[in-house]
């Protein structure tokens, strides 16, 4: 008996399965390949759990928008932002972003002058972006509006240091991976662990761009 | 220089927790010992500990699963017993230890069990159902399972050093809160809770990506079986829930040792915030937990009913919507907030609606039996207990999705017996169901049937005992969580449910001496071809257990039910499917690194814990120091040369050639 007269005796009531429809080719098209190359797969679920990371970012955001104005009599966003460090610090983020993409192309094109100079880059901006942040964090401390100081401003020091955070260990990857490419070379590996390293890095710029909008811009607005 | 560690920490005014923790340390020591002895420490850590094949990793999740089911019950017991005798009278318990018991039974059942249970099975089953070596980061699956061990292990530190959460399950404020729970009870359960938390995450990264990346050739994605679906769902609500619980949690912690202000009475802080983020996580994971519980009914009923899955497609949806759904219900579980009758309604009818979906798949369930020739396995026995007993946990959920009717039994043990009755027949059983299906799968011999039919017979009963009068308790008003009381009318009841406990205890024994059982006489049960039940999908394509590539040659698949078709063939033209070409095949080599890393994870752990800050750097250095030295390595894989996957897949091909020889004659 041929493979082909098989489905219609299979399931009696024809009901289950549905014959060779459109969906079923589009569905085919993703998995007739088989198994996914390994950049890709590494890629992909790199993104997935960046994806969970910005879900975690979206909790924080959440309660932010849910504490600012829970000030308890303290200071509130209008009192302690000021816009000229925001802009700065986003400048030193965004160009960051740039670099870092620089030095992923340094990476594939196995330019090493491109690649450590622009991670270099990238470091060092990086690094100003968390001096200006903890300068920032200090001022805010030293005149008692620390976090303990009401809800507003705990929201506040843990969203945005939340990010801060994932700026200071995305710099020690980003050290690590320049001594990993010292070390082995331009190897398809590392050069995965790279593209990841600048996924990671463009989030951080994302999740940016909504502390600036969300904290920064409607804070000094109201 | 060890914080707040001290003497003090270990409860010697407390036998229970003393001498159940002194047992504990002795019989672990003494397993440890002996398989020192024995020698096998080399094979452990070389066959187990470091390995990064799903299947391994797979039974070690679900035998971390059992022992801490076992662990969970004691305190099921502890606490039955404690209800049955406290009428006018404080029990045997003092009500610090009860609160202790009733939190970690809910962490335990909830995070240690149902979850690895399941997780484990996915290890075990999706990759071979998707016809592929391994998931997509196998080192990272490995990492995965020891940081869970490692939220496990804490909890139970709790039990002899210090003290664990006094505030249920979930720690809501601000009892949770430092100024409530100065001990450290609170903080075990955090960080156990973090670090396993981040193990759960990955591994929902990791399948995700490997059932959307990683197919046999003409795997599409309408072609994989029930449990590929629903285990997709499950970890696609890992991957969008367990972060909202990070960061819940990580509030908590916040205001906890920095005084931050997120969820206290003071300075702005709102409790109600943190009921709203963490059922935003906790509302999906009943969904985390029952959706792959759904797939294995369906490959379960499936298979012993001798007949594809009815409508497939409707399950795949249903799945699916039921995954979305989990998303909007979340303020059912607190009602009683005052959010207003609006937002009552709202979430009243998304939670009400959520039936339909899980309606579908019982009827799907249903009609896949009717017709079918059915054999009454044990694993379809425990499916067909979770069809009846469900729908009326089903049914009490709807009753709750009405407002008013859920103001009257909000926090009642009638609230207790409902999500029991849910999870009970929906996780536990299908748990229960899946380790005796795929068990012949990973071990190469069954499970002793009468033994699994017994236990079924006693679980069964002994649910409906212990938790049928809880639902006539709520509905006479008898709050949960109650250390003592005096209302001499709720005595019979639970009296009643410690029976049932009883009896459900007599199942565990059952399942024990079963194992026991069988292992001895594994050779009468030995599953010599690779598919003891007639199975379906592609995991009983191979051998039983698999070799470590799975498959000689990566399946080609051709149709719905590609095993199926494979073996109709076989059977119409009396001949097996032409050997493939052999070629040599690239395995990932066994890593260190999980376990290394869990190490430090626990330390690190027990240090934030007692407020060990310098351990808490050195135990992050010897971490990251960890990845470093994985990251490092220059091998990453290693060869199967084709003339030994040849040995391997022609003894199986011979296996089953006697087996089809023997079918053709039976036939004569």
């Amino acid at each position: 008996m041929s493979v082909a007269q098989e489905p219609a005796r299979r399931d009696p009531y024809g009901v289950g399965r549905a014959p060779r429809v459109p969906f079923r080719q589009l569905s085919a098209e993703h998995a007739e390949g088989g198994v996914a190359s390994k950049r890709i797969v590494v890629a992909y679920g790199f993104w997935i759990f960046l994806l969970s990371d910005i879900v975690m970012f979206s909790s924080f955001f959440a309660t932010y928008a849910v504490l600012t104005n829970e000030t308890a009599g303290g200071p509130s966003g209008r009192d302690l932002f000021h816009l000229d460090v925001v802009a700065l610090e986003t400048a030193f983020l965004l160009l960051s972003s740039f670099t870092c993409g620089l030095a992923n192309i340094g990476a594939l094109a196995r330019r090493s002058l491109m690649y450590y100079g622009n991670m270099a880059a990238t470091g060092l901006l990086g690094g100003g972006f968390l001096f200006l942040e903890m300068r920032e964090f200090a001022g805010m401390i030293a005149i008692g509006a620390g976090p303990q100081r009401s809800a507003f401003l705990s929201a506040f020091f843990s969203l945005v240091g939340c990010h801060g955070l994932h700026v200071t260990l995305g710099l020690l990857w980003l050290l690590t991976m320049m001594a990993q490419v010292y070390a082995k070379g331009y190897r398809a590996d590392i050069q995965r662990r790279v593209l990841c390293f600048a996924l990671f890095w463009h989030t951080l710029d994302i999740i940016w761009v909504g502390i600036f909008t969300v904290v920064y811009l409607t804070g000094l607005a109201k | 220089m060890l914080g707040r560690l001290s003497w003090a920490a270990i409860p010697f005014d407390e036998p229970i927790p003393l001498f159940t923790g002194a047992a504990v340390i002795v019989i672990l020591l003494g397993v440890l010992v002996y398989i020192a002895i024995k020698g096998w420490i080399p094979y452990l850590w070389r066959e187990w500990i470091t390995s990064v094949d799903h299947k391994r990793i797979g039974v070690m999740y679900v035998f971390l699963a059992m022992v801490m089911l076992l662990r969970g019950f004691i305190d099921a017991i502890m606490m039955r017993a404690q209800q049955a005798f406290a009428l006018n009278s404080g029990g045997y318990l003092p009500s610090d230890h009860f609160n202790q018991i009733f939190s970690a039974h809910g962490t335990l059942m909830i995070f240690f069990v149902a979850m690895p249970f399941l997780i484990g099975l996915m290890n075990l089953v999706v990759p071979l159902q998707l016809g592929v070596r391994d998931v997509a980061f196998p080192t990272l699956n490995n990492v995965s399972f020891w940081l869970t061990a490692t939220g496990a292990l804490l909890v139970n530190v709790s039990l002899v050093v210090g003290e664990f959460s006094k505030t249920g399950w979930l720690p809501f404020p601000p009892l949770s809160e430092a100024t409530y729970s100065p001990g450290v009870g609170v903080d075990y359960y955090l960080w156990s809770l973090q670090i396993s938390g981040v193990g759960t995450l990955l591994t929902g990264v990791n399948f995700v990506t490997t059932i959307l990346k990683l197919h046999a050739p003409g795997m599409t994605y309408l072609r994989m079986p029930m449990f590929c679906w629903t285990a997709l769902a499950a970890n696609l609500l890992i991957v969008a829930a367990f972060p909202v619980l990070t960061a819940t949690l990580a509030m908590l912690l916040l205001d906890r040792y920095l005084g931050f202000h997120f969820f206290t009475n003071e300075a702005g802080g709102n409790q109600m915030m943190f009921m709203n983020l963490i059922w935003i996580w906790g509302h999906p994971e009943v969904y985390i937990l029952i959706l792959p519980s759904f797939g294995v009914y369906s490959e379960v009923v499936s298979t012993f009913s001798g007949k594809p899955l009815f409508g497939y497609r409707s399950m795949v949806a249903a799945t699916l919507v039921i995954c979305v759904l989990s998303f909007m219900v979340w303020l059912h579980h607190f009602f009683t907030m005052g959010a207003g009758a609006s937002v009552n309604t709202v979430f009243g009818v998304a939670s009400a609606i959520i039936a339909v979906p899980t309606g579908v798949k019982i009827y799907n369930w249903l009609f896949t039996m009717y017709g079918g020739r059915i054999q009454f396995s044990t694993p379809m026995m425990w499916s067909l207990g979770f069809m009846v007993t469900f729908v009326i946990g089903g049914l009490t959920g709807v009753l709750h999705a009405v407002p008013p009717a859920d103001f009257i039994t909000h926090n009642t043990v009638f609230l207790v017996a409902h999500f029991h009755n849910v999870i009970i027949p929906g996780v536990l059983f299908a748990a229960f169901a899946g380790y005796e299906f795929w068990f012949p799968k990973a071990f190469g011999f069954r499970l002793d049937q009468r033994f699994g039919k017994v236990a079924f017979w006693c679980w069964l009963p002994g649910f409906y005992l212990a938790f049928m009068p809880l639902y006539v308790l709520g509905l006479m008003g008898m709050p949960r969580r109650l250390q003592h009381y005096d209302v001499p009318e709720w005595r019979p009841w639970l009296i009643v449910a410690a029976i049932g406990v009883l009896l459900i205890l007599a199942g565990i024994c059952f399942q024990i001496a079963q194992l026991i059982v069988s292992i001895r006489g594994r050779e009468s049960l030995r599953d010599e071809v690779g598919d003891p039940w007639n199975g379906r999908s592609l995991e009983w394509s191979t051998a039983s257990p698999p070799p470590a590539f799975n498959f000689a040659a990566l399946p080609r698949v051709e149709g719905d039910e590609p095993y199926w078709e494979i073996k109709q063939r076989a059977r119409e033209q009396q001949v097996l499917r032409p050997e493939p070409a052999y070629t040599d095949i690239e395995m990932p080599l066994n890593s260190p690194t999980g376990f290394v890393s869990a190490f430090f994870a626990s330390f690190m752990g027990f240090a934030l814990i007692w407020h060990i800050w310098w351990l808490v750097g050195v135990t992050f250095v010897g971490a990251y120091a960890t990845f470093v030295v994985f990251a490092w390595r220059d091998r990453a894989e290693y060869h199967i040369p084709a003339e030994e996957v040849a040995r391997i897949d022609r003894e199986n091909r011979a296996a089953r050639r006697a087996a089809l020889a023997r079918l053709a004659e039976a036939a004569q």
